[in-house]
């Protein structure tokens, strides 16, 4: 026991448990919106189309995270931009900024002179390096994500609700769906660390999914959204240093199982109340 | 409806066409609005009806013409108009209750931050809730209730701007016999201080409720007293037309005679 717990005096463990938290936040938070808003697969193509900045920023010598940041901004506001503006189906455009995102990023790591780097941390986590500057940038986003949110809570609220009706009523939706877009490219940010950029969806969905079988109003749903995604987090992180897997595969192997022996025994306690109908 | 406000245009469109990429969708909509009036608007699916109400709300853009709704472009007034969509088109399974759903109704234009509603707005939504009599269900997740109490939460929501002009998109289109009564009685009620646009399939509701009708096939048809009859029936849905059930038109075979 006593050994069990020495692994908090580790640094790398302390980060990453400070890491999983801010996930979990932003899960909670953006996790409920996009999933109310139906925006999933448009978090997905984000979250894709960063690699692309992942791939610019060993290029070029920056962060890649930083890169990843960038591209990941870049292609949410290029998705709503068309969506409004264009004739095109937003699902064929995530589709679009899913795919050249990724082409990107193989390309523009290809363009590297020397050995290719280690890039399998971006694209499936690895919770358990994340370093001082990582957490510097995860908690500055996590924050930015945040604000916004809790600052115009009943306008996001009647946004998610009836958008069209928010619209008559003269609120900006359309600078709300641009923030909501930037807002998700952020949390893609936040979460690469922990889950990497192929993952990201798993805790952006299943949380939301658990927390919304046992709550009635959107702030309370955030609430164990975040809640529950911070318990995936910390035994996702405590079952890869255990049994030395990877920490992004961990995490969301074991938030994937929890959902669905929630989800079976949520719809039994169903069947057990519903009377037969003869 | 004040006596000087009677002859006041609560709307004016002049020739207004509505495309869709290269679809047409409205073409030389001409129609004026008096204040008071209960204006009922018919036609077939995919006539136009529901694009009109998103042009007066300017929610659309025009190819051409113009829309004045009180003198002013459309999106100016927001304050003006109360709309109630269908109730297909909101997600009944959004996690809120009935009484925050007509406060959203509050929320107008701006972004001040950290806003709480009042006391006195949450007083306000309860006297709506009484009004178009669901104050009980206050509580309420909304995916508890019916499609007749829906319907009247929504159009509690619209009223939180006490509008002048208030838009229904089919206000009746799901909901059973009994509310659908309940509906068109508070309607009448609310017609006494507010223009009303009814966007509806529901034909038995023209002769019995509005004053003025509307005839949409992406052109005006007919507009005037709301009195149908077969020739415009026939002229907007472009075939014989016996009844209209869920907007599709049918031909009503007459029944045998047996020798």
């Amino acid at each position: 026991m006593i050994s069990f717990l020495s692994i908090f005096s580790y640094q790398f463990f302390q980060n990453a448990v400070v890491a999983g938290i801010l996930c979990s936040i932003v899960c909670g938070i953006i996790g409920v919106i996009i999933s109310e808003k139906k925006l999933v697969m448009m978090s997905g193509g984000i979250a894709h189309a960063s690699y692309g900045g992942v791939g610019l920023g060993y290029l070029i010598g920056i962060e890649p995270i930083i890169g990843a940041f960038l591209f990941s901004v870049g292609s949410a506001i290029g998705i709503g931009f068309l969506k409004r503006n264009g004739r095109f189906r937003s699902d064929v455009l995530i589709g679009l900024f899913w795919s050249f995102g990724m082409a990107l990023g193989i390309l523009f790591i290809t363009l590297m002179p020397g050995y290719p780097p280690e890039i399998s941390s971006y694209l499936f986590g690895s919770i358990l390096s994340v370093t001082n500057s990582d957490l510097a940038l995860m908690t500055s986003l996590t924050i930015l994500v945040i604000l916004p949110v809790a600052m115009l809570f009943n306008h996001w609220k009647a946004y998610m609700f009836d958008e069209e009706f928010a619209t008559v009523m003269g609120l900006k939706t359309t600078i709300m769906e641009y923030v909501l877009f930037i807002l998700i490219a952020m949390s893609v940010v936040v979460l690469i660390r922990a889950v990497g950029i192929i993952l990201t969806l798993a805790l952006l969905t299943a949380p939301t999914a658990i927390a919304g079988l046992f709550t009635k109003s959107i702030g309370s749903r955030m609430v164990l959204s975040a809640i529950a995604g911070a318990f995936f987090c910390l035994a996702g992180i405590f079952l890869s240093y255990i049994l030395n897997i990877p920490s992004g595969a961990a995490i969301v192997i074991f938030t994937a199982i929890i959902f669905l022996l929630v989800y079976i025994a949520f719809n039994l306690r169903i069947k057990n109340r519903t009377p037969l109908n003869n | 409806m004040h006596p000087e406000n009677q002859n006041a245009l609560a709307l004016n469109i002049n020739n207004l066409s509505v495309k869709y990429g290269d679809t047409p969708a409205l073409s030389g909509i001409t129609l004026k609005v008096n204040a008071g009036d209960y204006l009922g608007v018919i036609g077939p699916n995919g006539g136009g009806k529901s694009t009109l109400l998103k042009a007066i709300m300017g929610l659309v853009k025009t190819a051409s013409g113009n829309i004045k709704v009180s003198g002013h472009t459309p999106g100016y007034l927001h304050k003006n108009i109360g709309y109630v969509p269908q109730t297909s088109d909101v997600d009944k399974s959004f996690p809120i209750n009935v009484q925050e759903v007509v406060l959203t109704g509050m929320l107008v234009r701006g972004f001040p931050i950290f806003r709480k509603y009042s006391q006195k707005e949450k007083e306000a939504a309860d006297n709506l809730l009484n009004e178009v009599g669901v104050y009980a269900l206050k509580k309420r997740h909304i995916k508890e209730l019916s499609g007749g109490e829906f319907q009247k939460i929504l159009i509690a929501r619209a009223l939180a701007v006490n509008p002048g002009l208030l838009l229904l998109d089919e206000p009746t289109s799901s909901v059973d016999a009994n509310s659908r009564d309940q509906i068109y009685n508070l309607l009448e009620t609310l017609n006494a201080r507010m223009t009303i646009i009814l966007v509806t399939h529901d034909l038995l509701a023209i002769s019995a409720h509005v004053g003025v009708l509307a005839c949409l096939n992406r052109q005006l048809v007919y507009h005037g007293k709301a009195e149908l009859n077969s020739e415009i029936v026939s002229n907007m849905y472009n075939c014989p037309v016996d009844l209209i059930a869920h907007g599709v038109p049918h031909r009503v075979l007459k029944e045998h005679v047996h020798d």
